[in-house]
């Protein structure tokens, strides 16, 4: 297990230095490349542009500049005045050692934002993940044991809808709902709040806090809870066919402890994995939700740096994010290893 | 011999029926699938309804401030939008949009998916590893914002046929993140098949290389890539609308989906019909095509066909 996890470690080095080539590719392929967010306005004379692209070492060949946003360049003479001469070491340390640049807008080094707005995706995904695992692993189970009941029926029906509904539109059908049109009887405001995190101006409280979270977890949940529900549920009835479950019950075990001692515990494996395998949605969090319900997180950070041409920060972000998704995977395949003795890798 | 009799005679007194194929019997299994079928004909209802958007008596594009935000009505069905324009129509144009989206991001997958996964599958070695290697990266993306890099990027970018916010620009961008999962399934039918004795077979009678993998591997793939392919449609007609909703997808005045959608957020709770409308083909189409794949899937299963005969 050892020497898999190694390997599967070394393997993961040069796919995520082809993403990092890939995405410093990509960026630069656009006419103007990562000078477009400065030159925004033509009015910028010829002479201030070419001072900064000495300045930032945008004048250099592509694969330099490549290397130096990999490992930095504090170890070479670079222009730091963008006259035309070398004059002195770089300031830069690559994201290698974890230096992702600063906003092209703001000037805040893209870490400290990353840093800034995690907690709250991460905040919001963990209701969102918790809730789904409160309805789906129940549904999932209730299926699978009335295969083709009425609630089975229902159950599949409503999860294929989930499915299917797209998760933006959800979102405005909420809104319209909850905030548009229901009002709380007591108070005559809306409902539940449009988004935020906490109503402006008003103390920190579990309930305001809760009202703000409702609708933006209802919306994520509805689509994670179809596709897990189906997902346990076929797990569920692969697991009920098999030979040592008809084991169980020719021993004699009571019904109750054959579903959910036997049947579940094992049907869950793959649920595990599955889950490894979403868990980077933790850190990407859900761009939809957090743009109609203004929550503060990874998602709204990334789609205003992309609307703004920041660079710098949809670098950082889909790097990390494509880090963590390898991760995931190798978690995914030791979890699978450890839950189930029959898998063994080499 | 009587003319009517059964050329194939009878067995225990039973006549005997020509063997069916293959199709006829997935084409039987398909039509037990109720949800198959009711998508199906939603589907061809929808597609229909956007052939023919030509016969509506509005321009999905001239505005008509005279008539702006008008609540759905007789004259016209699904309202008006801020500028006057038939909801109705711009719907089914928009419609166009998303269903053209969604055929060229399949069309797309397919022509590099398919021989990439071939290629893959059936010389293995190096080749496959590299393969191997660039679609894991391609996948390892966290793929909504990917698209929208992708899209942000691509539509500035001075590249032959994709050019600006196109329909063309959208399916090239949605192409380069769904091709892996095609070429990873073609891919693995390869692996299952290669070592087979009658491929084995057809290299002992000197078979040329694209001989084996059209005709004699890639064959057993096709049921899969169908169901992939068709809700591969679904996905790309998902994913465009959001796209487009964010602003990284089709531009106004051309209608899509979800351009109509974002257009739709300003006024929520005063004209809610602007939103209603637009999304919900969006899901009827989506739930259609899952419908029909899941019917597919059923369908085209070789163990339940088989099963079928007694």
């Amino acid at each position: 297990m050892g020497t898999y996890i190694v390997r599967r470690l070394l393997q993961a080095i040069p796919m995520l230095l082809l993403v990092s080539i890939a995405l410093f590719a990509l960026v630069n392929i656009a006419p103007g490349g990562p000078m477009s967010a400065y030159s925004r306005t033509n009015r910028m004379p010829e002479e201030k542009k070419e001072e900064i692209r000495r300045k930032f070492g945008l004048d250099k060949p592509l694969p330099v500049q490549y290397v130096v946003w990999l490992v930095g360049n504090d170890w070479m003479q670079i222009d730091t005045d963008g006259d035309g001469i070398s004059d002195g070491n770089g300031t830069r340390l690559g994201i290698l050692r974890g230096d992702f640049g600063f906003s092209y807008k703001t000037r805040e080094p893209v870490l400290a934002l990353i840093a800034d707005r995690l907690p709250n995706t991460v905040y919001l995904m963990f209701f969102t993940l918790l809730f789904t695992g409160i309805v789906a692993v129940p549904v999932g189970v209730i299926s699978a044991i009335k295969q083709y009941s009425g609630f089975d029926i229902t159950a599949t029906t409503l999860s294929f809808m989930g499915q299917a509904i797209p998760e933006f539109w959800l979102g405005l059908l909420l809104i319209l709902l909850f905030y548009g049109t229901l009002d709380n009887p007591f108070t005559g405001e809306a409902l539940f709040p449009s988004g935020g995190m906490q109503t402006l101006g008003a103390e920190f409280s579990i309930l305001d806090r809760a009202r703000h979270l409702f609708l933006p977890v209802l919306m994520g949940l509805v689509g994670w809870v179809a596709w897990y529900s189906r997902f346990l549920r076929s797990s569920m009835l692969e697991v009920i066919n098999q030979d040592y479950i008809r084991t169980a019950r020719a021993k004699g075990q009571t019904e109750q402890k054959v579903l959910y001692k036997h049947a579940l515990r094992n049907a869950l494996i793959p649920l595990v994995t599955m889950f490894a395998l979403d868990f980077p949605y933790i850190f990407t969090g859900s761009l939809y939700a957090e743009l109609l319900f203004s929550w503060p997180g990874m998602g709204r950070l990334f789609y205003n740096a992309a609307t703004s041409r920041d660079y710098p920060i949809l670098m950082a972000i889909l790097i990390i994010g494509s880090g963590i998704v390898v991760l995931s995977n190798l978690m995914a395949d030791i979890a699978y290893a450890y839950l189930d003795p029959r898998v063994r890798y080499e | 011999m009587n003319s009517n009799e059964n050329p194939l005679g009878k067995i225990n007194n039973k006549p005997v029926r020509p063997p069916e194929t293959m199709t006829t019997l997935a084409w039987k299994r398909f039509r037990r699938h109720p949800g198959a079928v009711a998508g199906s004909i939603i589907l061809t209802l929808l597609i229909l309804m956007t052939v023919f958007a030509g016969l509506s008596p509005y321009d999905p594009e001239v505005s008509d401030i005279k008539n702006r935000y008008q609540a759905p009505s007789l004259e016209h069905p699904f309202g008006t939008d801020g500028l006057g324009r038939d909801l109705l129509t711009r719907t089914l144009y928009g419609g166009r949009v998303s269903m053209s989206v969604g055929l060229m991001v399949v069309g797309i997958t397919l022509s590099i998916g398919v021989p990439i996964g071939s290629i893959a599958g059936y010389y293995g070695g190096w080749i496959d590893n590299v393969l191997m290697r660039v679609i894991d990266a391609t996948l390892s993306i966290p793929s909504l914002m990917f698209l929208i890099l992708l899209a942000a990027i691509l539509r500035e970018a001075e590249l032959p046929f994709v050019k600006g916010n196109s329909v063309m620009t959208i399916a090239v961008v949605l192409g380069v993140l769904t091709w892996p999962t095609v070429a990873r399934l073609v891919r693995a039918v390869f692996l299952t098949v290669r070592e087979t004795d009658y491929v084995k077979a057809a290299e002992a009678l000197g078979a040329s290389a694209p001989r084996i993998i059209l005709r004699e591997i890639l064959p057993n793939g096709f049921g899969p890539i169908i169901v992939e392919s068709t809700l591969g449609v679904g996905y790309a007609i998902m994913e465009e609308s959001g796209l487009s909703f964010l602003g990284f997808g089709i531009m106004p005045p051309t209608p899509s989906w979800g351009n109509m959608l974002n257009n739709a957020q300003e006024h929520l709770s005063t004209y809610p019909w602007l939103a209603i409308f637009p999304g919900l083909m969006i899901f009827l189409t989506i739930i259609s095509v899952n419908y029909i794949g899941d019917g597919l899937r059923d369908a085209l299963d070789p163990y339940k066909i088989l099963g079928k005969i007694e």
